[in-house]
């Protein structure tokens, strides 16, 4: 399961919004312990988004401030358009858009102090646009920062990102805290957003029915190592979850499937979708068909998906072999 | 054009679209040289990825049913519906054979099969939905 390049109806050279190789950072936590994100390989085509998922502390937020030069690298290659943020930082920085999931604004600004501190950071601000989007998420200028709900810090920030004219968005988690509205409206002005097939989104997130629908590509960190990368269809694919009684899993299957939890009631397994066959062909006695009864099958979403391969190294190890 | 996509079926949302277009090209909604939503258009519509969208037009351009013409978006094909019918023919032709193996094998008269078959035809396509479920 590797990156396939992008089918193209319409036949355009594909150009890279954001590519990644082999990229290493390893460093000591505040509680002492070590963190190692580690040979990140990614490849986000202009004109798409691409989600990034993985369970807290996977290595989501690293990899973001690594591609924000906010922490410096190890190892590795980053091209952000084409260029390299460390060698090419101010370019970068214009074609850079960024929310995080917390204010960056100081909480005692009103939110027309923004303007004047953003605007000359940038040679391509749109003051009309900013103040297009200001009126659309309903941000009003005389509010102070701090006593805006969440939601509407993350629009602030939005309106930010969106009004200097950046080819690449990247957002750390901007849904977390927004009602489903409030995440609704997001995804409808990211498919805006890349609508003209020149801009590019890279949003990380751990509510993942925000992703199932508008990411094209899906890149699935786990304990600093990627799982996946590639078409976000291609993984929703990849897997089904298969769940029985506690007496219906018998050691035969044990090889055909990548995760496992149980409990007193039965139990539930992640099995590669190539697998399936033989994994139902192995209980004892086989069954012949998924529907037989015995299982309930049905395809892995990707909260099943990190959820049973989350914290497992077998299962990364076995995730190679696949790979391989 | 008409497009209800559901996110709890568990069929992918790709296939759901394909199925949706494809339906609409045999029942005439879509016509032959009508084009198609642009791919990024109809992502921002249904709210799913472009790359969804575009998977659903590469199969049905595979399948020929419609045609992408460069730098102009995608089209139903001329003879679109055409493949189509021959397709859903073959099809019937398959599963008809199959109808009649088993009822060989459960010994049943021409006569008695042919009795079912006008039966069925009588109670027009019940046949049909039961079959879409299978896959």
């Amino acid at each position: 399961m590797c990156a396939s390049p992008p089918m193209t109806t319409s036949g355009e050279d594909v150009d890279y919004a954001l590519r990644v190789s082999d990229l290493g950072k390893s460093y000591v936590k505040a509680d002492g312990t070590g963190f190692r994100l580690h040979q990140v390989t990614m490849d986000l085509p202009m004109g798409y988004i691409m989600g990034l998922i993985g369970p807290n502390g996977a290595g989501k937020s690293t990899l973001i401030r690594l591609l924000l030069n906010m922490t410096r690298r190890d190892s590795g290659e980053i091209s952000i358009l084409g260029r390299d943020p460390l060698s090419q930082e101010e370019e970068v920085k214009a074609d850079l858009g960024v929310v995080f999931d917390s204010i960056y604004f100081l909480e005692a600004w009103k939110v027309k102090a923004v303007e004047p501190v953003m605007a000359p950071m940038y040679p391509s601000w749109d003051s009309d646009r900013y103040h297009d989007y200001l009126r659309r998420f309903g941000l009003q200028e005389n509010r102070r920062i701090g006593k805006l709900s969440r939601g509407m810090q993350m629009k602030l920030m939005l309106a930010v990102a969106l009004s200097h004219d950046a080819r690449l968005l990247i957002l750390d988690e901007p849904t977390s805290g927004l009602d489903v509205l409030a995440r609704d409206e997001l995804m409808d002005i990211l498919l805006d957003y890349i609508g003209d097939g020149r801009h590019s989104v890279l949003f990380s997130t751990h509510i993942t029915a925000d992703l199932e629908r508008v990411a094209d590509f899906v890149t699935y960190i786990n304990r600093g190592s990627v799982f996946y990368t590639g078409p976000k269809d291609e993984l929703m694919e990849a897997f089904h979850i298969v769940r029985g009684g506690p007496d219906d899993l018998s050691r035969a299957q044990m090889p055909h499937l990548m995760g496992l939890q149980r409990s007193a009631t039965g139990f539930e397994a992640l099995v590669p979708t190539e697998h399936l066959k033989d994994f139902l062909a192995s209980a004892s006695p086989a069954a012949v068909e998924p529907s037989d009864g015995r299982y309930l099958v049905e395809w892995a979403d990707f909260d099943n998906i990190i959820r049973l391969t989350a914290g497992s190294p077998a299962a990364t190890d076995r995730n190679k072999e696949v790979e391989s | 054009m008409k497009l209800i996509i559901s996110s709890l079926s568990g069929q992918p949302i790709y296939r759901q679209i394909e199925d949706q277009i494809r339906s609409a090209i045999l029942t005439g909604d879509l016509k032959a040289g009508e084009g198609l939503p642009s791919l990024r258009h109809l992502s921002q519509e249904l709210r799913v990825s472009v790359l969804t969208v575009t998977r659903a037009y590469t199969e049905l351009a595979q399948e020929g049913l419609v045609e992408n013409i460069q730098g102009k978006g995608t089209f139903v094909a001329d003879s679109g519906d055409q493949v189509m019918r021959r397709h859903l023919e073959d099809r019937v032709q398959s599963l008809l054979g199959e109808a009649v193996d088993t009822a060989r094998r459960a010994g049943m008269e021409p006569d008695r099969i042919r009795g079912l078959l006008d039966g069925l035809l009588g109670d027009k396509g019940s046949a049909p939905a039961s079959e879409e479920g299978k896959e």
